[in-house]
């Protein structure tokens, strides 16, 4: 089967996610499996996300605040 | 689709041809692109453009398929986008300056995710997510609903011109904005249902006389970028923006639809685009941006141009509906009389 022939590509991203292309699903630390259905997926490393295991952005909240805390100096 | 109900000298004008009511353009005196401050806010201009830009999507009725490239219209069109282009280049000056490269300092991508982060701008979603009215939830569709119904068709305008790499992920990108794979899942058609589900009008243009200059220039700026091979650079960086702006207030909208008790399906649209959007930031900012400033150096002040055009639009639209909200009022212009017809 062709589908099992192609690879599984990671991307991570500096301070964000990590990018997963050719995966068919993720299986996270509970043993479910979350399917996946887009071409790339974006795996959150940050453990903020409120979609685990997909990135939502949160981990930027860490970088806003940063940039807050600079600003009022 | 109905030519819209003119605001001004220009507007008239344009609609006057769209419609097949006369063959030629009259003289137009358009402000000095030296003096274009203003122009965003502009209702006679942005409508204008907002026609001009709808000729490449749809005829208007009365109107021929062969005014899409009358040169006397796209004569105007460039006019008016140099005084769009003039008043963007000023009002996001101090944003692109904050965001230039140093040395030894964070590369692009980096910097446009801090452009981003920093910018302090004025947003409708914390009160769609806390206090908006269902009818107020309702108007924030028929504002967006001018991008929403053809979600990512202006950018996909721009794919042609950009180099192969950048190419890759736009095609990733763009393969989920249609549906990855799935018809039913096109995001233009997930926003259309949310409409229909709120009793609205999901035909594109439906809304377009009710909707202020500073909503129109939403898409009126991704056409000036997309459409304009020496601004490609612009409309990838306002892409990256876009997407970069989204997927926070996407999970807010959606809480304050839970909140109101809306239909599942505006949730839905929104709850796709926190993912979705999460995606999308990394592919346009690192992928698309990245290989188009390594391509070519020197496109890079562009890609900041467009990444701050879009915040500053978003910040210029947000700001009359927070306003209007908060004064209980509505965001959007009261419907003029219909024409007779
Ligand atoms: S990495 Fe994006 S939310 Fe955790
Ligand atoms: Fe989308
Ligand atoms: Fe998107």
């Amino acid at each position: 089967m062709t589908e099992r022939t192609k690879s599984v590509r990671l991307t991570p991203c500096p301070d964000g996610p990590i990018l997963v292309r050719g995966a068919d699903e993720v299986v996270d630390e509970d043993g479910v499996a979350h399917p996946v259905t887009r071409a790339v997926v974006a795996l959150c490393r940050c453990d903020m996300s409120q979609r685990m295991p997909w990135c939502d952005g949160t981990h930027r909240a860490a970088a806003r605040a940063r940039i807050n805390r600079e600003a009022k100096q | 689709m109905r030519v819209p109900m003119p605001r001004g000298p220009i507007s008239t004008a344009v609609a006057e041809v769209l419609r097949g009511a006369v063959r030629d353009l009259p003289a137009l005196d358009l402000p000095d692109p030296e003096d274009a401050s203003g122009v965003l806010e502009d209702d006679d201009v942005q409508l204008a453009l907002w026609m001009l830009h709808q000729l490449h999507y749809d005829d208007f009725d009365g109107g021929a398929a062969a005014l899409e490239w009358d040169p006397a219209l796209i004569a105007l069109r460039r006019g008016l986008e140099d005084l769009l282009l003039a008043d963007l280049r000023e009002r996001t000056a101090d944003v692109v300056e904050a965001a230039r490269a140093e040395d030894g300092g964070p590369g692009l991508a980096e910097r446009l995710f801090t452009m981003v982060d920093s910018f302090d701008g004025a947003g409708t979603s914390t009160l769609l997510q806390r206090e908006a009215t269902a009818e107020q939830f309702a108007e924030h569709l028929v504002h967006r609903s001018i991008y929403n119904l053809r979600e990512t068709d202006p950018q996909v305008f721009a794919m042609p011109r950009l180099p192969g790499r950048a190419q890759v992920a736009m095609a990733e990108l763009v393969y989920d904005e249609y549906g990855a794979g799935r018809p039913d899942r096109r995001h233009s058609l997930l926003f259309a249902e949310a409409m229909e589900a709120c009793g609205l009008d999901p035909t594109p243009g439906a809304y377009v006389d009710v909707l202020p200059a500073t909503t129109l220039v939403i898409v009126n700026v991704m056409h000036l970028f997309a459409l304009r091979r020496d601004l490609v650079a612009a409309s990838v960086g306002h892409y990256g923006a876009f997407e970069a702006t989204s997927s926070a207030p996407s999970q807010r909208a959606s809480n304050g639809a839970e909140r109101l008790g809306l239909d599942q399906r505006v949730r839905d649209y929104f709850d796709e685009h926190v993912e979705a959007d999460a995606v999308h930031e990394q592919l346009v900012f690192r992928d698309v941006c990245e290989a188009v400033v390594e391509a070519d150096p020197d496109q890079e002040e562009l890609v900041l141009l467009g990444a701050a055009s879009c915040l500053v639009v978003e910040d210029a639209a947000a700001a009359p509906v927070v306003e209007a909200w908060q004064a209980d009022r509505s965001s959007l212009l009261a419907p003029a009389a219909q024409e007779a017809s």
